[in-house]
């Protein structure tokens, strides 16, 4: 019966809202919104790694200066921001969709739109200039 | 019909070669700060081995306001902070009468290996002031050590360098910011602004403490 009660319970309880980006954290989320905008910095000494990822030193004390400035009120967009003004757009794992980034979005998807296109043309042509077997058959047999 | 196919081709293969001939023209190591020509951020950090009646507890950079103020970023465990240490004492020497202020930051170290390393290296001619935490670090976008900056006396970074400093480039920065030319008497010369070491062969020899 409790298992029942349980079950029912976790059905009912309502999906984790996504977290807004441009209004304070409540404190129950300060750690998930922590992992969330840490998770869009890049880490300055390894590059390769989000601060969220990287065991570096620098990236812990940066996770730690994103805890308290949502702590302080702050919203994600501005914590962000914060660490954009200070390294630039270079600490944002994911370049803003503007200007020269915009290649790094259209580019992926005109390759993909140009591929297709030249394959579905080539296709066509290969599969249209194939002799069906019957006729492949025939003409074998006129040549005998 | 072979010519519309090599058209098709060029059209969609030249503007790739550009992107990657483009690509080839910068340079991967290095990172852009956007800190030159913004004020410069504020710290007031507690002084290694403060506390003495001759020596003040902590700088406040703001106070500092009408100098020219040459920031180092600096730690123990930094090799090639070995090699820039006797050119910033010197140059500091030099300047100490002339508006120059020059200030370490202790980067990711603690007070005992900082006061070591200053004895080993034979002192340092400007106070050295701890950074908990790294906060004044991040606020002025640090990647490594050594990094030096160049406040100039409007409290704006003039200049950012990467790696160790020469004495030739602490005049030629200092010297611009106040105003005046490299006189030809002078011991050093200018040297080339690119001669720091490449940005990840020093992160790569400079791991934490």
């Amino acid at each position: 019966m409790l298992h029942a009660v349980m079950v029912v319970l976790t059905l009912m309880a309502a999906p984790q809202q996504r977290l807004d980006w441009d209004r304070p954290v409540p404190p129950d989320r300060i750690e998930e919104a922590t992992r969330e905008v840490s998770a869009s910095l890049r880490c300055p000494v390894c590059q390769a790694l989000s601060v969220n990822d990287s065991p570096s030193e620098l990236a812990v004390q940066m996770k730690d200066l994103v805890r308290e400035r949502l702590e302080a009120g702050e919203t994600p967009a501005e914590v962000q921001a914060y660490f954009e003004e200070k390294y630039g757009e270079f600490v944002l794992l994911d370049p803003k969709a503007e200007g020269f980034n915009l290649l790094v979005y259209l580019l992926p998807v005109a390759m993909v739109v140009v591929g297709g296109a030249v394959l579905f043309f080539a296709l066509r042509r290969w599969t249209g200039e194939a002799v069906p077997p019957e006729n492949a058959s025939a003409a074998s047999g006129d040549k005998a | 019909m072979n010519w519309r196919r090599s058209l098709i081709a060029a059209f969609l293969v030249v503007p790739l070669l550009a992107l990657f001939a483009f690509g080839l023209t910068r340079d991967p190591g290095a990172i852009p700060s956007p800190l030159p020509g913004r004020a410069a951020p504020d710290f007031a950090l507690a002084v290694l081995g403060g506390g003495s009646a001759d020596v003040v507890d902590s700088v406040r950079l703001s106070e500092h306001r009408g100098d020219v103020v040459v920031v180092n970023f600096w730690a123990s465990w930094c090799l090639a902070c070995r090699d820039e240490h006797a050119a910033l004492s010197t140059v500091a020497s030099m300047y100490e009468d002339r508006g120059v202020q020059f200030y370490g930051i202790v980067y990711n170290d603690n007070e005992t290996n900082a006061r070591r390393w200053i004895r080993m290296m034979g002192g340092q001619s400007y106070p050295s002031l701890m950074d908990v935490r790294s906060r004044t670090a991040i606020d002025f976008g640090l990647y490594g050590v050594p990094e030096t900056f160049f406040v100039a006396r409007d409290g704006t970074v003039a200049y950012k360098h990467i790696g160790p400093v020469t004495d030739a480039l602490l005049v030629e920065k200092i010297e611009e910011l106040l105003g005046e030319e490299v006189g030809d008497g002078d011991a050093t010369e200018p040297a080339p602004l690119d001669d720091a070491p490449d940005r990840r062969s020093l992160q790569m020899s400079e791991e934490g403490p």
